[in-house]
């Protein structure tokens, strides 16, 4: 009797299948692997499984707890409705590159040991770039370029941090790491990295935005929340993380009121969110932990949620630019409805989800008496409310301007469907929400102080944007960003290069 | 009657947009009023103890958040689409 499937085998034996499948018989598989894995966690037993020795290591593919319960099932219900969203897809290598890359991330969310986390981890960033690449776009090959090398980088911090950790006889077992040291110092730069922690973010939002219309859902989730993960395994209540998480709470919805581009507008907002749960993981005690867990559960499915309504928008429509768009509530009414559940529920809208999650971090910080924090993140959360309201009005309402279109194919709208459902239901129901938080939760989100603050903040902010609605007008500008440094650092590199040509004459 | 001509309808009638602005202002009045009267548990911080704090922070928060990243932006980081090509 197997007691223990590592769900990216499902995924893997899924990715290796699909190319001979076709129409309905590979919709059904689709679909069908993450219903399984999901199937697989819910049955399995917590503890330790899929032990092998390897050369005197011993290597665990499956710790089972709450924390990885809880990624791994919240990860197969993202995945399930973002494989819905991308059933229409024809280009088989779009499917397989989401399969892998899916199966490594849920793999690495399981993973015991350093060695397997970082092979699985590794395994995320090369299947990932697909994803980008399969745009099959001059840009979006750049891009992944910069993608690829960025997270080589990233892997290269974390694999050095782990060989001296290792070395230094810290244990291969992936537990709390020690809170000094040039080991852990590494390991955290590429968790960071992979966070997309200003000023190590830039990737994000350069990257993503050049992905397939499908493949920015996945890209969305995956890599970001597995180094969540990953920080509240190994370095929770590491205090730095608390200002880092605030800076980058304020620093992406700062950047976000300049972007153009939809697409890139919730790379910034998705940076900002990040620092939430960033926050939450350097405040450290147990509420702390949960509320970046639950920030992080519920940040996957409105997110997922907002990039499938762009994504829908540009399929359709072939624009992602805010000056481009505007007046499509007319002819995308679906599209439009599930578009404004998804940016409620992420500016924490009552009853939707975000209202049971986002508050959680800020009752930490003022039990730890920490002020400022509470200021900053209450900051970022007015600006989590403007943008979505931004693109709303940007792209659905404004001015109409005549763009032939309508809701997309039904598969898509189901995703959006599934997505939006679970934003209502976990909303008001938030005890299923709490459930699967790695710690035991009394938090009652519904009383009338929260509600009050909250609709306070949010209205005024409604208020605001009411008010400076002209001055959002969208500019067609890009913004510098600290990709400046390599995006330029190449030009840089071949000047000098060029001044020591006469080298080559030497010998 | 279905979905699209339901939102067309109420967004082209002349009433509608400016009876949600009113409903609008009317709904932040209740909020501000609201915190003289729902009890606060814990007074931790000075702005526990100000009565609609959170309204002058949010509207605050976000005037600066547009002002100043807009200022930013045109100042020093927004260039031409084509700058990196």
């Amino acid at each position: 009797m197997i007691d223990w499937v590592q769900p990216s085998i499902l995924f893997f034996l899924g990715a290796a299948i699909v190319p001979f499948v076709k129409g309905k018989a590979r919709s059904a598989l689709l679909l069908s692997i993450p219903a399984i894995a999901l199937l697989t966690m819910v049955v399995s037993s917590q503890g330790m499984h899929g032990v092998i020795n390897f050369i005197g290591y011993e290597l665990v593919f499956g710790r089972v707890d709450k924390l990885s319960l809880g990624f791994g099932s919240v990860f197969m219900v993202s995945a399930f409705a973002s494989l819905v969203f991308a059933l229409h897809v024809k280009d088989v290598r779009e499917h397989i590159a989401s399969l892998l890359y899916v199966g490594s991330a849920t793999g690495a969310v399981f993973a015991g040991d350093l060695f397997s986390f970082f092979m699985f981890w590794e395994m995320a960033s090369f299947a990932s770039v697909f994803l980008i690449w399969l745009r099959g776009e001059e840009q979006s090959s750049a891009a992944g370029m910069r993608y690829l090398l960025v997270h080589i980088v990233g892997g290269l911090f974390l694999f050095g941090g782990i060989v001296l950790h290792v070395g230094s006889g810290g244990g291969l077992a992936f537990t709390e790491m020690p809170k000094e040291g040039l080991a852990s110092t590494l390991m955290l730069l590429g968790f960071l990295i992979n966070a997309a922690v200003p000023p190590l973010h830039a990737w994000l939002a350069d990257a993503y935005p050049e992905a397939t219309i499908t493949g920015i859902i996945f890209l969305s989730v995956f890599t970001t929340k597995t180094a969540i993960y990953a920080m509240i395994r190994g370095f929770p209540g590491l205090p730095i993380l608390v200002v880092l998480g605030a800076i980058m709470a304020v620093y992406g919805v700062m950047y976000a009121v300049n972007e153009n581009n939809c697409q890139r507008v919730w790379c910034y907002h998705l940076i900002s969110q990040n620092g939430y749960m960033v926050t939450g993981i350097g405040l450290g005690s147990e509420l702390g932990l949960n509320s970046a867990a639950s920030l992080a559960y519920t940040n996957i499915i409105y997110k997922a949620l907002l990039m499938m309504g762009i994504s829908s928008v540009t399929y359709m429509t072939g624009r992602r630019k805010q000056s481009e768009l505007g007046g499509l509530f007319r002819t995308m009414p679906w599209t439009f409805v599930f578009f404004v559940v998804g940016g409620c529920a992420i500016a924490g809208v009552p009853p939707l989800l975000g209202f049971v999650s986002k508050s959680i971090v800020v009752t930490v910080a003022g039990e730890m008496n920490q002020g400022w924090v509470i200021l900053m993140l209450v900051f970022g959360a007015c600006g989590t409310w403007l943008h979505p309201l931004k693109l709303i009005y940007m792209v659905f309402m404004g001015e109409d301007k005549k763009i032939p279109a309508s809701d997309p194919p039904e598969n898509m709208l189901w995703g959006m469907r599934i997505l939006a459902a679970i934003c209502v239901v976990f909303g008001v129901f938030p005890g299923l929400l709490y459930g699967l938080l790695p710690y035991e939760m009394d938090y009652k989100p519904y009383t009338m102080a929260h509600l009050v603050k909250s609709f306070q903040y949010m209205g005024f902010t409604l208020l605001i944007f009411i008010i400076f609605l002209k001055k959002l007008t969208p500019e067609n500008y890009i913004s510098l960003d600290t990709d400046y440094i390599y995006r330029k650092a190449t030009a840089g590199f071949v000047w000098v290069a060029h001044r020591f040509a006469f080298l080559r004459n030497i010998t | 009657m279905n979905l699209k001509e339901t939102l067309i309808k109420y967004n082209d009638s002349p009433t509608f947009w400016k009876k949600s602005k009113k409903g609008l202002y009317i709904f932040l009045g209740i909020t501000v009023v609201a915190d003289f009267i729902v009890p606060h548990e814990h007074k931790i911080f000075f702005w526990d103890s100000i009565p609609g704090f959170w309204s002058m922070y949010g509207a605050l928060s976000t005037f600066l958040m547009i002002v100043v990243s807009k200022a930013i932006g045109h100042a020093w980081l927004m260039k031409p689409e084509d700058y990196y090509d």
